[in-house]
């Protein structure tokens, strides 16, 4: 598919529908900078997951009851009556937990080589705005199961509404639609991790690529390729993204599907980290289970909250914690993109800001003792200290001189 | 300072490690969930001793008998003694009210029992109860004290008593430890009990997941496909790529 054809069914179908436009804007004729490392296989990995996420949802609707009263039963009938059921259960909860990792690596690769700064600060909002959004239907999604930590998990985050002055218990009772959680809770979770997220979130990730494909990826480098075209007008750093990478991905998809294998077929629970013990006990308002622990992917937040002794207050941070991402593009104002000719300021920033992120994470998931509670308060000022280091970094920040041209290594 | 590299320490620990403590010594269950005869017999314990209180609800003798190699009218004879068919859930005739009143709470669903409490914590639990004359049953239990739950298998362990040591540590602190003693023997020894519980445990980790030997093998396959389907994209990759420099 090179041009616009002009006969046979793709030429009646480009006479009414840019089908071979779109494909070459998108693939055959997108240029991608050709220096392409590691790092980036995730962002692909991850529409991978939100396909697999789909689908495997679908097909768990049809079986599973978002009723209180039958939730629990119908998920172990999906994974003992329903032919197939139990792989596609695993899938799905497997792919919430490689989700989180897969889109966390492809945040990092952001941060390393600056795919947020100008011109990409919009496609960075977008995919912060999904991050949300998977962060949302993780939440409403673990609820589903109806296990104790569904509904005491639930229980603990929309109480945190309740901490807002003045409209708190309200919101709070807006939320759950009860008193404490219910079945009306359950049901609208439901509606919304089914329907109203995944719409948000889909228009989301169109939007992201959209921007993408219009200023063009980064790279390691952090060199715009378009500014070196050749006579044909093509970057000349650039390949078309289908074929080169789209062999390439296929690649990292099959490595990705083997390393979700191992998990899905011999460690579904992940030893308590993706399926938690006590959500194999039914939900049950009258009986607190001891630790109530968010899964790890919400725990780095989760941490930042208990570290904050003011119930509103680490409400107010936990939240700060998610929305100072947004403002990354201005607070970062270094001209140079990638880590590669930044100064060492930047290399140890950010790897402070990895490992208290990591650690907040297993704080997290630990009960809040006094030294934990500590560790949890540096950490978190680690956290928020990484930004407010970025907004003076420009200033005494040693860069080195970056290439015209992509380097290939 | 020692107080700060154990808190390090235990920041690199994985956190279900950690959270698996809470005093009682628990022992390791050894289960073979591929051993067909332990899950039969098994089955053959959890019908006689654990089903009159206890439901499984979510499983279906049918099942039973498919993966465990024992075929319907067997199953019918040795797993189901209120009739009904074969493809019926694991329930339990006992009324939740009246269970109420006879031990004080509603027996829990073993269905995913071992899955929420894990093999090793029920391993243990079974061979933990002993007596104790404070209590209305007479009985206790190390593991979990104060259970509502009687020591259904008497007959076959016989009855433990506590003896409790003080032991010295290290660093010169007491401390004390309670173990149980057979006092009076059942009908079989320790050795004989323990692979009981063993067979028993095996069962509940089965009808947890029933899946886990598919999954398992299935695994495998899908795992070895990859593999194959790996060298071939590579060489495809390798090829596209050629002329790229």
């Amino acid at each position: 598919m090179g041009e616009k054809y002009k006969t046979g069914l793709l030429g009646w179908i480009d006479a009414r529908f840019p089908l071979s436009k779109m494909w070459n804007e998108h693939l055959a004729e997108y240029y991608a900078p050709k220096n392409f490392n590691f790092w980036y296989y995730f962002g692909s990995l991850a529409l991978l997951v939100l396909v697999i996420q789909i689908l495997t949802g679908i097909w768990l609707t049809m079986n599973y009851k978002p009723d209180a009263a039958l939730a629990f039963n119908s998920v172990e009938y999906i994974m003992r009556d329903v032919n197939w059921g139990w792989l596609i259960r695993y899938m799905h909860s497997t792919g919430a937990s490689f989700f989180f990792i897969v889109v966390y690596l492809h945040m990092f690769r952001g941060l390393m080589y600056g795919s947020f700064k100008k011109p990409r600060e919009l496609i960075w909002i977008f995919g912060m705005i999904i991050y949300v959004c998977l962060m949302a239907e993780a939440f409403m999604g673990y609820l589903l199961p109806w296990g104790q930590m569904s509904y005491w998990g639930a229980q603990v985050i929309i109480s945190l509404f309740g901490a807002i002055p003045g409209i708190g218990d309200a919101l709070a009772l807006w939320i759950r639609g009860d008193y404490v959680i219910s079945d009306a809770t359950l049901n609208r979770f439901f509606a919304f991790h089914v329907i109203a997220v995944p719409i948000i979130l889909l228009a989301m990730v169109v939007l992201h690529i959209l921007a993408l494909h219009e200023v063009g990826s980064n790279n390691p480098d952090g060199v715009e390729i378009k500014k070196n075209k050749g006579a044909d007008g093509k970057p000349v750093d650039g390949i078309p993204f289908h074929p080169y990478y789209s062999v390439k991905d296929i690649v990292g998809v099959i490595v990705f599907l083997i390393f979700f294998s191992i998990v899905i077929f011999f460690m579904p629970e992940m030893g308590g980290w993706f399926l938690e013990k006590d959500n194999f006990i039914p939900a049950d308002p009258l009986k607190t289970p001891e630790h109530i622990v968010p899964l790890w992917y919400f725990t780095p937040f989760y941490a930042i909250l208990r570290a904050v002794p003011d119930k509103f207050l680490g409400v107010v941070a936990m939240g700060g914690a998610i929305v100072v991402l947004f403002f990354l593009p201005w607070l970062d104002r270094s001209p140079v993109k990638s880590i590669r000719y930044r100064g060492m300021a930047y290399k140890v920033a950010l790897g402070i800001f990895v490992v208290s992120f990591i650690a907040l994470g297993y704080l997290g998931t630990q009960p809040a003792t006094p030294v934990l509670t500590n560790f949890a308060r540096l950490f978190s000022l680690l956290y928020f200290g990484f930004f407010v280091f970025l907004l003076f970094l420009h200033k005494f920040e040693k860069t080195k001189p970056v290439p015209d041209r992509v380097t290939s290594k | 300072m020692k107080n700060r590299i154990l808190a390090l320490i235990m920041l690199v620990l994985p956190a279900p490690l950690l959270a698996a403590g809470g005093g009682v010594h628990i022992d390791h269950a050894n289960i073979d969930p591929t051993n067909t005869q332990s899950l039969q017999r098994g089955a053959r314990l959890f019908v006689n001793y654990c089903l009159s209180c206890h439901s499984a609800a979510l499983m279906r003798y049918e099942r039973i008998g498919k993966d465990l190699g024992i075929d319907e009218r067997l199953v019918a004879e040795n797993l189901m003694f209120t009739g009904g068919k074969v493809g019926d859930l694991m329930t339990v005739a006992t009324a939740p009210d009246d269970a109420k009143e006879w031990f004080g709470t509603v027996p829990p669903d073993l269905s995913v029992i071992a899955r929420s409490r894990g093999v090793d914590w029920l391993y243990t639990y079974m061979r933990s109860f002993y007596r104790d004359d404070s209590r209305i049953i007479g009985v206790n239990n190390l593991t979990f004290p104060d259970v509502g739950m009687p020591h259904v298998m008497w007959e076959l362990q016989g009855w433990q008593e506590p003896v409790i040591t003080t032991v010295k540590d290290h660093d010169g602190t007491e401390r004390k430890v309670v173990k149980l003693e057979l006092v009076e023997p059942g009908t079989l020894t320790p050795k004989e009990y323990d692979r009981t519980i063993r067979d028993l445990v095996n069962f509940l980790d089965y009808i947890g997941e029933p899946a886990k030997y598919e999954r398992r093998t299935l695994g495998v396959k899908v795992i070895m496909f990859l593999l194959v389907f790996l060298v071939v994209a590579y060489l495809m990759k390798k090829d596209f790529w050629k002329d790229v420099h």
